[in-house]
């Protein structure tokens, strides 16, 4: 029963974004009845590959897609391999969490704000270092090859993957595996990147493939920091999507399918580089080496995130100081007078998106953690390895969003449902879940069998074990699940401005609505009000488990 | 060139889809357009979807209280539907009706004009005509302001009613920039000598295209085909001067030209950082209240160009689907009202021109449109009276892809 029906559940789930993309990438090939086109043609595909700078678009986003994962994983490697168990590694642990609740936009503009040639650092160090009393005419920002939009996206990504990587870890006994090989001559750093490492990285394959697609699909962070001329090809598609001239219509159901293409090739070029690292790792392995290389690591896994911890902190006063900024001219360090003006002003506009942004990300997240939880909990009874279709709900990250939402926009319209909160609910329960599910299922089935077996030479009923053997044995990665499936909910904007018809305002919706204003000072404002609500998950999933367990300090560490 | 393609088949095929369910719709509806006080009695308990531009922090709390006076008079629930660019609107349109909803759109009413209207009325989206049935219609004076009825050339046809006014002009920082060019010829001269100082959003955003067209209409000496539907020949034959100036325009540009801002609010606070010292806003307001809120320093001021600038009227259009007709008339009109419009033309409020007739009002109203300028900032009325009339809305996509196709990628 429990079986059946998370199966069912698991297609009826996945059948939108299959749907989704079929009926988005229909115009592609000319089939477009609305538009009275019911032949099919390539017209749209001459026309897309006569589109100015298209090949740069696509690279760019290759580029970012492809060395996005790589860059960020490896400082993620290399950090856990130099500071495990280390004072810093407590710091970072406790920080993780909220860092990645950064959202998207909001990180962006802070970057974007601290990074500027007119922007804080260089307030900071001007007039007096620089000699500038205007703002140097520097491309930083948006700059032609998207290194500003690189840089954003690993700063961003580090978190999340560092968090993917330490709530599977435990499951692999490091401590453990890094004595025996110590035991055996290897240098702590060294010993973490031969034992651990290869058994990590398949854990955290799936985050790494997510990180592959919305690196090279992102909108909102392509948006503000990536190249103008010619922008990544996300945001070329989004914008031939929303053009007035129907014609485009059939140009940006190709440019879709290239999207989906070009996300797919980045994932293909990852996984060769994936077999190629096999491959050197195992002679690396093979060469007995315990020492050589052990410097380098050392200093770039020690000193890369305290750089990005150092980047996200100088973001966030970027955002803090233009929230509370009066007049501020360039050079002056500091805003002239500080003020709540723009807090004041944005009050009455921020009940209402607070309110549905609360509401939406606590349904959808509850809802999601209550679905994986029956999908893991039946592919244990079911004592088979893998529950066959778990993975098809990956498939909102493994396809880029603007693709199948296009399809489901349509869609629904034909179904003839209006716009309405439960709709952008289950939009948002589409993104919220396969986070969930990935932050949770490895806890989940890596958890000591004997546990349960136990319980029921006790004589305790599968219900009665899971409830007071396996649910409190997994309460943080469950709140960590809850926390992550929330911070997702919270920064989503696509689905809920297309699912809710711009009708259903969150948060995020309305920042990134103002963005096109590109007052800094509000901005500043909502991005602030954006973040500190991911944050105050991550508290509850962090301060929860510790008072639950406060007399059980034995919970704490297996956690 | 090859992208500019003459979209009547696509119009004629989308008629054929269109008017079947489009005319029986109209009178399944049951509005009586001429009866004001039985839409207002229909329009009590409505709400309204407002789509429009949520970008201006200054419009959004203006648009907070004619929902407050909305709701009190009129019963009337105003919900100001915050987008990026109206063309989402129109593509929401466009969804609906390829769904086949017909009926029960998201959308009561939007802020247009231009290229949006166009393609909206073309392909016969839009509810009407209504607008010239309002009461406060004739505030406008339309037989004075043809402009009223003209939306970039096209007939409005009372499909949409005139909300606010807007007029091209450039700003510069006296600190950096004491006389600033006079003409679109000039500004190369003196880009030219001063690299880094000036740019303009990119297009399509909106005055990004609003210079590009001002720029051709001062280098084509205001050629007549632009005021016509935009054909290839004459396309090239008007814009070749442009792409020569803008060739040579783009090396002095800020950042070289290798980056243009994406909006007027970018330009503005690329002024306010001190990053340029030259450039132009859309509302001629615009310089005076920014300083007003400290964005721009106190040394910006605003001048319109010798020769004239792009000026345009800005409509509210209900479109065919629209769930809440009448509420959406009612909140028209109210937004055409002597009140709203004064306030909005207040610069502690919105900041807008009125499409108000003020030298019809008499003079117990007309002191309501005083508005208190800052000697400094603002632009003079006489040089405001300087206007260039829009060229045909053909001419915007066409030039917009244009540039991008020229300037999109190198």
């Amino acid at each position: 029963m429990l079986r059946w029906a998370s199966h069912s559940l698991i297609y009826l789930l996945a059948a939108p974004i299959l749907l989704g993309t079929f009926i988005a990438s229909l115009p592609a090939f000319g089939y477009f009845p609305p538009l009275g086109s019911t032949e099919f043609s390539l017209d749209a595909w001459r026309d897309l590959v006569e589109v100015p700078g298209l090949t740069r678009s696509v690279l760019i986003s290759l580029i970012s897609g492809v060395l996005t994962p790589l860059v960020s994983l490896a400082l993620v490697f290399l950090y856990l391999a130099s500071a495990t168990g280390s004072r810093l590694d407590l710091w970072i642990r406790r920080l993780v969490s909220p860092l990645l609740s950064f959202p998207h936009a909001a990180a962006a503009f802070g970057l974007a704000f601290l990074i500027a040639p007119s922007g804080l650092l260089s307030r900071i160090i001007s007039p007096e270092l620089t000699g500038w009393d205007r703002p140097p005419d520097l491309l930083i920002v948006n700059d032609t090859w998207g290194l500003s939009l690189l840089f954003g996206l690993i700063v961003k990504e580090v978190p999340f993957l560092l968090l993917m990587s330490l709530a599977a870890l435990p499951q692999l006994q490091p401590r453990h595996r890094i004595e025996v090989a110590r035991t055996l001559g290897y240098r702590p750093t060294i010993a973490w990147l031969k034992v651990i490492a290869p058994s990590l990285y398949p854990l955290v394959r799936l985050p790494v493939i997510a990180v592959i697609v919305f690196a090279s699909a992102t909108v909102d962070v392509a948006l503000i920091l990536g190249p103008t001329l010619p922008p990544t090809l996300s945001v070329r598609v989004l914008s031939w999507f929303n053009d007035p001239d129907l014609n485009l219509r059939f140009l940006a159901a190709a440019g879709s399918l290239l999207q989906l293409g070009t996300s797919l090739l980045a994932v293909v070029i990852w996984l060769a580089l994936e077999k190629l690292f096999g491959l050197l790792w195992r002679f690396w392995l093979a060469t007995g080496n315990r020492h050589t290389g052990e410097r380098l690591a050392f200093a770039i896994g020690r000193s890369a995130m305290p750089i990005v911890l150092m980047v996200i902190t100088g973001s966030l006063l970027a955002l803090v100081s233009n929230a509370f900024a009066g007049p501020w001219r360039y050079p002056s360090t500091l805003p002239s007078s500080w003020t709540i003006q723009h807090w004041a002003n944005s009050l009455s506009d921020l009940s209402t998106p607070l309110f549905n942004t609360v509401l939406i990300s606590v349904s959808s997240t509850l809802l999601a953690l209550i679905i994986v939880v029956a999908i893991l909990e039946s592919e244990r009874q079911s004592s088979k390895a893998r529950s066959a279709p778990s993975w098809l709900l990956y498939l909102p990250l493994l396809i880029p969003q603007l693709v199948f939402l296009f399809g489901i926009i349509v869609a629904t319209e034909f179904a003839g449902w209006q716009a309405n909160l439960s709709l952008v609910i289950f939009g948002h329960l589409l993104f919220v879940l396969p986070y969930v599910f990935l932050s949770l299922s490895e806890a989940y089935r890596q958890l000591d069998p004997r546990w349960t077996q136990v319980a029921s030479t006790l004589g305790a009923s599968q219900l009665k074990s899971f409830w007071r053997i396996r649910i409190p044995l997994l309460l943080a990665p469950c709140l960590t699940a809850v926390a992550i499936g929330m911070a997702i909910s919270i920064s989503l904007f696509l689905p809920t401005q297309l699912l809710g018809a711009g009708r259903i305002t969150t948060i995020t919706s309305e920042a990134v609505a103002l963005t096109s204003g590109a007052n800094r000072n509000l901005i500043s404002v909502w991005a602030l009000v954006q973040l500190s609500l991911p944050i105050l998950g991550f508290m509850m999933a962090l301060f929860i488990p510790k008072f639950i367990w406060r007399n059980r300090s034995g919970m704490i560490e297996t956690q | 060139m090859a992208q500019l393609r003459p979209q009547s088949t696509l119009a004629r095929i989308f008629l054929l889809f269109v008017l079947l369910p489009h005319s029986s719709l109209t009178m399944a509806q049951a509005i009586d357009i001429t009866d004001w006080p039985a839409l207002e009695q229909q329009a009590r308990g409505e709400t309204v979807y407002f789509n429009a531009w949520g970008g201006e922090p200054r419009i959004n709390s203006y648009l907070s209280w004619v929902g407050e006076t909305l709701n009190q008079r009129f019963g009337i629930n105003l919900q100001h539907v915050k987008v990026a660019d109206i063309g989402e609107a129109v593509s929401k349109i466009v969804a609906e009706r390829q769904a086949g909803n017909d009926t029960n759109g998201s959308i009561d009413l939007l802020w247009i004009n231009g290229e949006n209207f166009a393609a909206l009325k073309e392909n016969k989206l839009l509810f009407g005509p209504w607008a010239e049935e309002q009461p406060n219609f004739s505030l406008v004076n339309a037989n004075r302001f043809p402009e009223m009825r003209e939306d970039f050339t096209v007939p409005t046809d009372g499909l949409e009613s005139p909300w606010t006014r807007a007029q091209l002009v450039f700003y510069h920082d006296s600190q950096w920039l004491a006389e600033p060019p006079q003409t679109i010829a000039a500004i190369l001269d003196w880009s030219t000598s001063n690299p880094g100082e000036f740019t303009y959003p990119r297009p399509p955003a909106f005055l990004g295209s609003t210079f590009l067209k001002q720029a051709v209409l001062e280098l084509s000496n205001k050629d007549p085909a632009l005021f016509a539907p935009v054909t290839d020949n004459e396309f090239q034959r008007v814009t070749a001067s442009l792409w020569d100036y803008l060739n040579a325009l783009h090396p002095t540009l800020l950042r070289a030209g290798r980056y243009f801002p994406s909006s007027a609010a970018e330009l503005r606070r690329l002024m306010g950082d001190g990053d340029i010292s030259l450039a132009l806003a859309f509302n001629p307001n615009e310089a005076l209240l920014s300083v007003r809120t400290g964005e721009l320093p106190e040394s910006v001021r605003t001048y319109v160009l010798q020769g004239g600038t792009i000026g345009n009227v800005s409509f509210l259009a209900i479109p065919y689907n629209a769930q809440h007709k009448a509420a959406a008339m009612i909140t028209a009109n109210f937004l055409l009202s002597i009140e709203a419009q004064a306030r909005a033309s207040d610069p502690d409020h919105m900041g807008s021109t009125t499409v108000i007739s003020i030298e019809d009002l008499d003079a117990d109203t007309r002191w309501q449109f005083d508005v208190e300028r800052s000697e400094l900032a603002a632009a003079t009325p006489e040089e405001l009276s300087r206007k260039l009339q829009e060229p045909h809305p053909s001419w915007t996509p066409a030039l917009e892809r244009a540039w991008v196709q020229r300037y999109s990628a190198r």
